[in-house]
């Protein structure tokens, strides 16, 4: 099975996606997270004014099967949070990339950036 | 221990299933979507590989008295042909496995035990054969014995069209032996979803054959397990458990299958038990805030004093609601009651409800 690793954007090694926009984030979990939970039915975010902290749990994720906590990629502070999720979390499983994604975030560290993989460093660990 | 496997392991791998291990079983937990598979067999038909459960036939002039000493129903009502729901119960009463007995004729019997529990129940069973001397042959078939569950509300009409014998006039809890696409089943009316449909069993050697010929969508246990909550159905380890969460046949609300004037193991424990209140009912919940209540979660009553534990949880997909099942005291009982369930770090609103949770057509 492949899944999609769009070349855009940065992968941490717990799965999570950043798309960086000089110091604003757009971060989500990856295809190959969102196949290994299946269908995604509820999320706790946190909200917005909310300090991340890398590698730091900052939310879960509950699919059918099973809940699994949210680690950030990128320390920062919460600007939006995707409420569309709050009644459809199946669009994390139908679109990881795009109307799945989760918080917007102001990056607090840009030299954290260097520190995750590229698509191709996080492709090579999931195939 | 290496775990065992279903002859359909190859099949399974090549389709992408994703697997868990389940009574020492390696089984597909999902083929793609649980939500899409449970509505399948709720709207549809869906198959089911459950050759995990396993087979014990009984072959003798006292395979019936054997079977009725052991069991908490009263095997002799049984006419050939005929499947009945029983507990297995300790001398205390205490269920050790939940099984369906199936008389063949007045000498030949099998019951299903679940799985990772077939080597335990074949043991018993030769246990008391031995200790009371009687004339049986009993035999543990589990390895050789394929079995696929085959539900929805078009089952029964799209495994009738591919057998030559009348599989819709079958009735409830009957089996018979015939051909399904060309391959010999016994095919039982019975079920672990609450949809109509069949359970067919078949030599392992065809079952990769005849799972190729059934051109429906292939569900794993995931969905089996949501189908199963959403009816209120027990599962056998978790909604009781010798060990962990040891249930008598009341607690576990299947009085239905204890028949006091049979004389089985655990029948005095259980006649005693039965002229005293219980201790706690299995009862089903359902949460007004959307989370999962998973099994060992606390129950607890508005005061924040536990009182239960949570034995199943699921979101329910018929219903997109979560829903639970578990045990809590009969004055917590009542339907309509309101309780809370420990979730995490909150206690999240929680309001008793009849079983099945949904209404079938």
């Amino acid at each position: 099975m492949t899944f999609s690793i769009p070349g855009d954007r940065i992968y941490s090694q717990s799965h999570e996606w950043a798309l960086v926009d000089s110091n604003i984030a757009l971060i989500g979990i990856t295809d190959f997270a969102q196949d290994e939970l299946g269908d995604i039915v509820f999320l706790e975010l946190p909200t917005v004014g909310d300090i991340l902290i890398k590698e730091q749990i900052f939310g879960l994720v509950e699919s059918i099967k099973a809940v699994s906590d949210l680690y950030a990629p990128l320390s920062g502070t919460v600007l939006e949070v995707n409420s569309t999720l709050e009644t459809e979390p199946e669009q994390v499983n139908d679109d990881p990339y795009n109307t799945g994604w989760l918080l917007k975030i102001e990056l607090k560290n840009l030299s954290e950036i260097e520190t995750l993989l590229t698509a191709e460093e996080y492709g090579s660990q999931t195939s | 221990m290496l775990p065992r496997l279903s002859p359909l392991i190859t099949s399974h791998e090549q389709l992408g299933a994703k697997f868990t291990t389940f009574g020492g079983w390696k089984m597909p937990i999902r083929f793609g979507s649980i939500i899409e598979e449970h509505n399948c067999v709720r709207n549809a038909v869906g198959k089911f590989d459950v050759s995990h459960m396993g087979q014990i036939y009984l072959d003798g002039k006292d395979a019936e008295y054997l079977t009725n000493k052991l069991v908490s129903n009263n095997v002799t009502r049984l006419r050939d042909n005929q499947a009945q729901y029983a507990m297995i119960t300790d001398d205390s009463g205490v269920i050790l496995d939940d099984t369906l007995v199936y008389r063949n004729s007045s000498e030949s019997f099998m019951f299903i035990p679940n799985a990772g529990h077939d080597e335990e129940m074949f043991l018993r069973w030769v246990h008391f054969r031995d200790e009371w001397d009687l004339d049986v042959t009993i035999k543990n078939s589990t390895n050789e014995i394929a079995m696929f569950a085959i539900q929805g509300p078009l089952a029964v009409d799209s495994i009738d069209a591919l057998s030559p014998d009348p599989l819709s006039d079958l009735k409830r809890f009957t089996t018979t032996v015939t051909t399904i696409s060309g391959i010999t089943c016994t095919v039982s009316r019975t079920g672990y979803t609450g949809e109509d449909g069949f359970e067919l069993l078949l030599s392992s050697s065809d079952a990769v054959t005849l799972w190729d010929a059934l051109d429906f969508p292939s569900c794993g246990l995931g969905s089996r397990d949501t189908l199963r909550t959403e009816m209120g159905f027990l599962l056998s380890g978790q909604d009781f458990n010798h060990q962990k969460n040891p249930r008598n046949p009341f607690e576990a609300g299947v009085d239905f299958t204890v028949d006091l004037k049979q004389d089985f193991i655990g029948r005095d424990a259980l006649l005693e038990l039965h002229s005293q209140e219980l201790n706690l009912n299995f009862i089903g919940f359902s949460l007004s805030e959307r989370s999962i209540p998973r099994p060992g979660s606390a129950i607890l009553n508005n005061m924040g004093e536990q009182i239960g534990v949570v034995t199943s949880g699921t979101l329910s997909p018929t219903l997109d609601l979560p829903i639970g099942l578990g045990y809590v005291p009969p004055s917590y009982s009542s339907i309509g009651s309101s309780l809370q369930v420990a979730i995490r770090n909150s206690f999240k609103p929680a309001t008793i409800c009849s079983t099945p949770f949904i209404n079938l057509q």
